[in-house]
């Protein structure tokens, strides 16, 4: 692993323990910018711990986290991290179901996020294209003016990733964002990611092989809390010890 | 909203005015200040609903602003009484029997109405800030952060007991006789303090309506379907809250500082737990997460109990929890949603003879 290249992400021996279950173990994970990464894992490897540590959501025990070359994620909060430029996708969808798929992005898109800033707040009509924009990309277009809980499980899903460009963070978090799509719709969030890779540098979490397989240029292997091997698509699933913990098992599905 | 405030504030007054006493028409000077009473608990009910229905906190210590913003008005009317207290002292009877011979410092300054006011908006105020500012920080939520406000709530109470509290102990401050030179005890006065509540209701009504449709009310209600979206969208959701918490705090000292010369008598009984929970009651049974809901619920709670207890003094608490089941069970919306069910009824109804009449009516006589 040379340092050379600019990481948008850095974490270097990270530990962190729940009761007595080491959940993290020396995990050293570096990302470069504008990349788009794939993390596979078996359940319990730590995936969405990971991103938990990344995005403030629990403290690591031990070990360093940084973003951007040398900013320390390790004292900052969900939202001080989230005005840094990164944001995060939840495994299930999370979206406002009350609020219409406008005012979703609306709440998402860049801007002051202070309390009085909110309360004289009115949509420009540069708001207004950014989120037609946004709503175009994920492929929403004609459900602006729906409640976010009509939806169906994909399109909050795309819903979500939609918040998620409309913050414009330099580096998207998406914790398994084909989970209970279908084929059509998996292979439709996989041309989405990669067309945000470049713009944005990306995290995906991800069980679902054949999604993993078209997308995927560097793929991280997570077992136990710590990085089991990296490379390419490829080189993962002849990897001996890949196969072993981790694909052998996921057979069935 | 329009029709309702019109009635309150134009239709209500001028049947106390004008219709003979003892026509079909008139509403008694009794009625007009039980309105006043009811339009008070309105006024703490749309707090409720703003932290509940609007944010997902649920608040038990609504009462307790309620009555901090009472009891400042009330040492104001204590000092307005002057010597015509049993006792003839230029000091409030209740620390003549304490054994005062002169005016403790801190009551002071509330002979001078905007001083009381200020006190009954500052206090409830600071302490909200306080308190909330503790809990979201500790990022407190759900049953827990009823829990914290409820026994807030229960200390404040047994403070307020406490004779050496000097704020009237169990008995509270009652015997009020003037507001700003005008005679409580009068009807006109009663009748101008029952339109100010009125309007005062509308503008909290107005000012809520507001509010919850700038962004500001987006993310309120976003807290409430999604707080950690919210956290992992870059927004301080603690400060949000804390902004709605102590926003209603005020609402409900404003409700307070109205309701004590009308029913001219505040003690800790007002801010125990089951006014805190009263008041989410009314709530419910108005409509959750609407703005005219628990004005409703307020107004046609407190009228049912004023019937009730009247007529079957014994049966109010069995008809209450009754209500509350029918409401939960039948109307999850509450009043404020019952004609929303009712069209979504009437839809059904008529989507029915649509589908099934293609088999019967029109075939059959032909097949014979």
């Amino acid at each position: 692993m040379s340092t050379s290249n600019k990481f948008i992400l850095s974490m270097e021996d990270v530990n962190k323990t729940f009761d007595g279950f080491k959940a993290i173990s020396n995990l050293t994970f570096y990302m470069d910018e504008g990349e788009l990464r794939v993390i596979i894992g078996p359940n319990g490897a730590g995936k969405s711990t990971m991103l938990d540590l990344i995005t403030g959501r629990t403290r690591p025990d031990s070990g360093k986290i940084e973003y951007d070359l040398n900013t320390d994620l390790t004292r900052l909060n969900e939202y001080q991290i989230n005005r840094l430029g990164i944001g995060r996708k939840f495994q299930t969808p999370s979206v406002y179901i009350d609020h219409t798929v406008f005012e979703n992005v609306m709440l998402s898109l860049k801007g002051p996020r202070g309390v009085f800033a909110a309360l004289f707040h009115r949509t420009t009509p540069d708001e207004r294209d950014r989120i037609e924009e946004v709503l175009k990309t994920v492929g929403l277009s004609d459900r602006a003016q729906a409640k976010a809980g009509l939806l169906s499980h994909g399109q909050k899903q795309w819903l979500e990733i939609g918040m998620l460009i409309a913050q414009d963070p330099k580096l998207l978090l998406v914790d398994e964002p084909a989970a209970g799509m279908t084929d059509e719709e998996t292979h439709k969030t996989g041309e989405l990611l990669m067309r945000l890779e470049g713009k944005h540098s990306i995290v995906v979490i991800e069980h679902d092989m054949t999604f993993v397989r078209q997308i995927a240029r560097k793929v991280t292997v997570l077992h136990q809390g710590t990085v089991l091997c990296e490379g390419s698509v490829d080189a993962v699933q002849n990897n001996e010890r890949v196969i072993e913990v981790y694909l052998g098992r996921k057979k069935k599905t | 909203m329009a029709v309702v405030a019109l009635l309150l504030l134009v239709v209500l007054p001028c049947l106390n005015r004008f219709p003979a006493p003892g026509s079909f028409l008139h509403v008694s000077d009794f009625q007009i200040n039980l309105y006043g009473k009811y339009l008070c608990y309105a006024i703490l009910a749309v707090g409720v609903d703003m932290l509940w229905g609007y944010t997902n906190l649920l608040s038990l210590g609504q009462a307790l602003f309620f009555s901090l913003g009472g009891y400042m008005m009330g040492m104001y009317l204590m000092r307005m009484i002057g010597d015509l207290g049993q006792y003839h002292q230029p000091i409030p009877d209740f620390l003549v029997f304490l054994g005062w011979s002169k005016l403790p410092e801190f009551w002071r300054p509330f002979s001078s109405f905007p001083f009381a006011m200020l006190m009954a908006f500052a206090l409830p105020g600071a302490l909200a800030a306080l308190f909330g500012f503790l809990a979201f920080r500790s990022r407190i939520r759900g049953v827990y952060f009823s829990i914290l406000t409820q026994a807030l709530t229960y200390a404040a109470w047994l403070l307020f007991f406490r004779n050496s509290l000097l704020m009237g102990g169990n008995n509270g401050f009652t015997d009020f006789k003037f507001i700003l030179g005008y005679d409580l005890r009068t009807p006109r006065t009663q009748l101008v303090l029952y339109m100010i509540t009125a309007a005062a209701l509308i503008l909290v009504y107005l000012g809520c309506r507001w509010l919850t449709r700038t962004k500001f009310g987006l993310v309120q209600q976003a807290i409430k379907t999604s707080e950690n979206r919210v956290l992992f969208s870059g927004y301080a959701a603690g400060n949000y809250k804390l902004f709605v918490f102590v926003i209603c705090s005020l609402i409900a000292a404003l409700g307070g500082v109205l309701y004590v010369p009308q029913v001219g008598i505040i003690n800790p009984s007002e801010m125990g737990t089951e006014r805190s929970l009263e008041a989410v009651v009314w709530v419910a049974v108005g409509g959750r997460g609407t703005l005219i809901g628990p004005i409703l619920g307020a107004v046609g709670v407190n009228a049912l109990r004023s019937w009730i207890t009247r007529a079957y003094p014994d049966l109010w608490q069995l008809m209450l929890g009754t209500l509350i089941i029918i409401v939960t069970v039948f109307m999850p919306k509450g009043i404020a949603g019952v004609p929303g069910q009712l069209s979504a009824l009437g839809r059904r109804w008529k989507s029915r003879p649509e589908t099934a009449p293609a088999v019967d009516p029109s075939q059959e006589p032909a097949a014979k």
